[in-house]
Parts: structure tokens; sequence; C-alpha cells
């Protein structure tokens, strides 16, 4: 079964205020992920692919095409059905962490547990159990993930986007800024959520990481505009 | 599930100058809807038509299947004290100066029926904590507050009444940026445990990122874009609103 169904997509920014330049990035995209599927973005940097990854998570606008998510179209859905999406049944690991300021790191990746109704205690337990996992020192819980390093900050945003099972999970660069340790950890990770049956789409740099979780590898150069 | 709030082609004009015109959106319980754009644009123009505060010329509201531009006076006042409620940029357009905090906020309980006084102050003291005001604090007049702690009380004032509907005119307008962060931390808390719905007006991108699940964005009183609040920011479409965009350091 697809749980990723993309067709006929195209992508191009135009640039009001630079004298309306456009910017075409992809078009034609069709491409279908099946449940516990990983699939890889392959191509140049600036070739599209997290352009790809926005466009999926609803966070780009699709210029034309259909892209159906566990049932969902998000390139025609109403705001508030991309957000059941995205509360409900897709997780993004995007390549920087972004947060709300002064949020603790331990209520940051608890986050999306609370708001599907897991109660506090139950999701608190989930998150620090995940922050173990990835090696966040104990000490850092209570601290806004804000001025932490790189890595640190990547584990906290790996810990958010995994703490809870959905069917569809986007994850860009996962592993970049991680020693041999959590990167270990991470792809683990990973191949846990196939095998419980999720969608995957990802973008890995490490090609030793993508031999081992991806079963497939997309070029972008097939979708140049 | 229906919407709870429908706008429809509504208009508002001051003579021949449009206030704002052909505005159209449905509110879904829950959501918290942004409006932004540069000053002039209408956004206080239709947020007073909105809720209640100015009559427009043209166009239709509805709160929970309730036609409210064909109420009586008393029915939209009552609305206007139990289901909504409106959180000023001012403070003290919000708040009744002379009366304590406790007040304040006891005051809107008794306008709801609510008479035991032990009960009251109970209600009003914990209302106080939740907006961070000291139990200690209760008795003293909303004068001797800071400004960020007179737009706490003015929250904890009008969302005491567990009101469906918030109206927000720059919640954070003038108050000084660490000031603004807790403001919208609490602010947020509150918004997503009530499941209320709001719509809020600033010109500040980062609280609308912070609140907002999707954003309006007014020019010449006008809506020019609308869209989930990320997208609407990360990939606008209209020139104006990747101008208002481009202009803001990062958001
Ligand atoms: N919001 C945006 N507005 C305008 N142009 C954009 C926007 N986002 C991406 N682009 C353009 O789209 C193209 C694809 O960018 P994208 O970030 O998808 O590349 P990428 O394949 O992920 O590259 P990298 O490997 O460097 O991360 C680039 O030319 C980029 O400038
Ligand atoms: N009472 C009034 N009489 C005449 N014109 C008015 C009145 N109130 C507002 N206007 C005009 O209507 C337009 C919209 O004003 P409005 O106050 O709604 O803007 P705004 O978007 O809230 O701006 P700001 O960000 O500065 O608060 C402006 O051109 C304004 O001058
Ligand atoms: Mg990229
Ligand atoms: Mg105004």
């Amino acid at each position: 079964m697809n749980v990723i169904e993309i067709s006929n997509v195209s992508k191009t920014f135009t640039l009001h205020n630079q004298g309306a330049a456009v910017i075409p990035v992809m078009s034609d995209v069709s491409l279908s992920v099946a449940a516990g599927e990983c699939v890889g973005l392959l191509g140049a940097s600036g070739a599209g692919k997290s352009t790809l990854m926005r466009l999926l998570w609803g966070n780009y606008l699709a210029a034309s095409g259909q892209i159906v998510i566990a049932g969902t179209d998000v390139a025609k859905a109403e705001p508030r059905e991309i957000l059941a999406l995205r509360r409900d049944r897709m997780a993004y690991v995007s390549q920087f962490l972004r947060v709300v300021p002064r949020v603790p790191t331990l209520d940051v990746v608890a986050e999306p547990l609370l708001v599907t109704g897991t109660p506090e205690d139950q999701a608190l337990d989930a998150a620090r159990a995940l922050l173990t996992r990835l090696r966040i020192p104990e000490r850092l819980w209570s601290l806004s993930p804000t001025t932490f390093s790189g890595g640190e900050q990547q584990r906290v945003n790996i810990a958010r986007g995994f703490i809870r099972q959905v069917p569809v999970m986007l994850l860009d660069e996962p592993t970049a800024s991680l020693d041999a340790t959590n990167r270990e950890t991470v792809l683990s990770l990973i191949e846990e959520a196939k095998a419980r049956g999720t969608a995957i789409v990802g973008i890995f740099h490490d090609e030793a990481a993508r031999d081992r979780v991806c079963d497939r590898m997309i070029e972008m150069e097939r979708f140049a505009a | 599930m229906k919407p709870l709030f429908t706008v429809r082609d509504l208009e508002k004009r001051y003579g021949s100058r449009i206030g704002c015109t052909d505005v159209s959106f449905d509110l879904w319980p829950g959501e918290v809807m942004g409006i932004v754009g540069e000053s002039g644009s209408g956004k206080s123009t239709l947020l007073s038509c909105l809720a209640g505060h100015m009559t427009p010329d043209q166009g239709q509201v509805h709160f929970d299947g309730r036609d409210v531009l064909a109420m009586s006076e008393p029915e939209r006042r009552f609305l206007a004290r139990t289901e909504w409620a409106f959180v000023h940029q001012n403070p003290r357009d919000g708040l009744r100066m002379a009366v304590s905090a406790g007040g304040n906020v006891g005051e809107r309980l008794m306008a709801v029926g609510a008479r035991h006084y032990g009960n009251i102050r109970e209600t009003a003291t914990d209302w106080l904590g939740r907006v961070e005001i000291a139990s200690d604090r209760i008795d003293d007049r909303p004068s001797a507050f800071s400004g960020g702690m007179q737009q706490r009380l003015q929250i904890a004032r009008n969302l005491v009444t567990g009101p469906r509907l918030v109206f927000m005119d720059e919640p954070t307008g003038g108050l000084d940026v660490s000031v603004q962060a807790r403001l919208l931390d609490l602010l947020r808390g509150l918004v997503r445990k009530m499941g209320l719905s709001a719509i809020i007006v600033t010109h500040d991108l980062a609280v609308v990122r912070l609140l907002a699940d999707r954003l309006m964005v007014m020019k010449g009183g006008r809506v020019v874009e609308q869209g989930l609040t990320d997208q609407v920011l990360d990939d606008p479409q209209h020139p104006y609103t990747q101008l208002l965009v481009s202009s803001v350091l990062q958001v």
C-alpha cells in the first residue's frame, strides 16, 4: 500500500521583488512510497531535495499536481487538515531545530505526544527514554536547546521526530553532524520505524547510512525543470 | 465538526476611504488565526467589525450558527461577555484601573452569574497564578503593576469565564522583548489547554509564527494572501507578502 503518492507535481519560485525572477525547481514529479519503505533523495546542492520534503510537509505550496499523504492531499488541503496530518500521521526531522524560546528540552521532545492527548507523565517518560537513548546528558533536559551544540540540537530534533509512531516520516540529513555512536542510534531508530511500517523519505549525504536504510534512491535530476 | 465563526464579504468604509473590504473566512474550533499587514492596512478595523465594536457596512458574521449582525444590542453584549473575549493592545482599555486585580477577574465571573464570594476569590486567585501573578498581589490595583503584569491581568480577566473565541489586537505590542516572549509562552499554553479559537492582529511575524495556525495578510483593506502560517511565511506567493517577510531579519 502506498502511503505517499505524488503525481505530476511542479514547483517554481517567483521572486516578485527581484525583478519577478522565476526559479523553476522541479516539474512533473511522480513518486510513491509504500509502508515500511525508505526512499532516499539524491542530487547536487540546489537540486531541490529539501524543497520536495517541504512540499510533502505542506510548508511549500505545490504549483500543480497532487501530494496524497496518508489520505490527505497536501497540495489542496485546508490549513487545519495539514495540521491534523502533521499532528497524527506525519513527522518531519528538519535539517535545523527551530523551537519556541524558553521551553525546556524535555518539553520540546514531549510536545508532539502532548498535543495528541497522551497523558503528561507518559509523554515525559517517553521523552526521557529517547533523550537517554540519544545520549543527551540529563543536566541539559531542563534547559532550552537554543544554546546547545549543533549535534545536540540535531539529536533533540530527532528525539522530537521519533517520539510518536507515525505512518510517514521525512528526514532531512538526520545523521549529518553526529559522531559514530549517535549515528548508529539514529540508524537503528530508522530501522525500527521501517519495521513498524513507517514510510520514509530521507536525504542522506552519508553514503553508508544511505546504503543501510534506503530501499530505493531517487535522482532529483529526473525532475529537473 | 462545523466552523465556529463564519465571515462573508465583510466591508467597512470611513466615508469614501476603505477600512476593510471583501473579507471572507471560516474559523474552526480550536483554530488560531493571525492577521498581519502594514500600518493602516485595516487590521484593527476588521477586528472591530468582527468583535462587534463597529458595525460593518456590508457582509455577514455568524458565530456558532447565529447571525451576529442581526442580534439585538443586549444579546450581542451578552455574547461578548460570555462566549467571546477581547484583549486590547493597551491593558488600560481592557482593565478597570480603579478596581483590585482580584476584582478585575472576579467582576467577570459575577457578570456571568457567579455569586459565592469564596468561590469567586478562589477562582480569581487560581487565574492570577496561571498568568504568573503572585497571590499576594490580589488586592493591588493594576496601576501598581508593570505593563507586562497588566497585560497578563487583562488576559486572566478575559479568559476566566471560559470563552470560546478570543480577539486580540497587538497583545504583545508596547512590551519589551523578554516580557513579550514570556507572555507569548503563556498565551500559547492557555490557548492550547483551553482549546480556544482566536484571532490575533499583530505586525510581528515572530508572534504569528509562534501562536497562529493560519495567517491572513492584509494590504489596503484587502486580504492579499491567506493560508497555513509556516507556508505563508516560508513560501509567500503575493509580492506584498514577500516584501513583508524579506523585510524582517529572521522569523
Ligand atoms: N523559499 C524559497 N524561496 C525561493 N527559492 C527557494 C526557496 N527554497 C528553495 N529555493 C530554491 O530552490 C532550489 C532548491 O533548493 P533546495 O533547498 O531544495 O536544494 P537542496 O537540494 O536541498 O540543496 P542542499 O543539498 O544544498 O540542501 C534552490 O535554487 C533554492 O534557492
Ligand atoms: N475612525 C476612523 N475614521 C476614519 N478613518 C479611519 C478610522 N479608523 C481607521 N481609519 C482608516 O482606515 C484604515 C485602516 O485603519 P486600521 O486602524 O484598521 O489599520 P491597522 O491595520 O490596524 O493599522 P495599525 O497597524 O497602524 O494599527 C486607515 O487608512 C485608517 O486611517
Ligand atoms: Mg537541502
Ligand atoms: Mg491597528
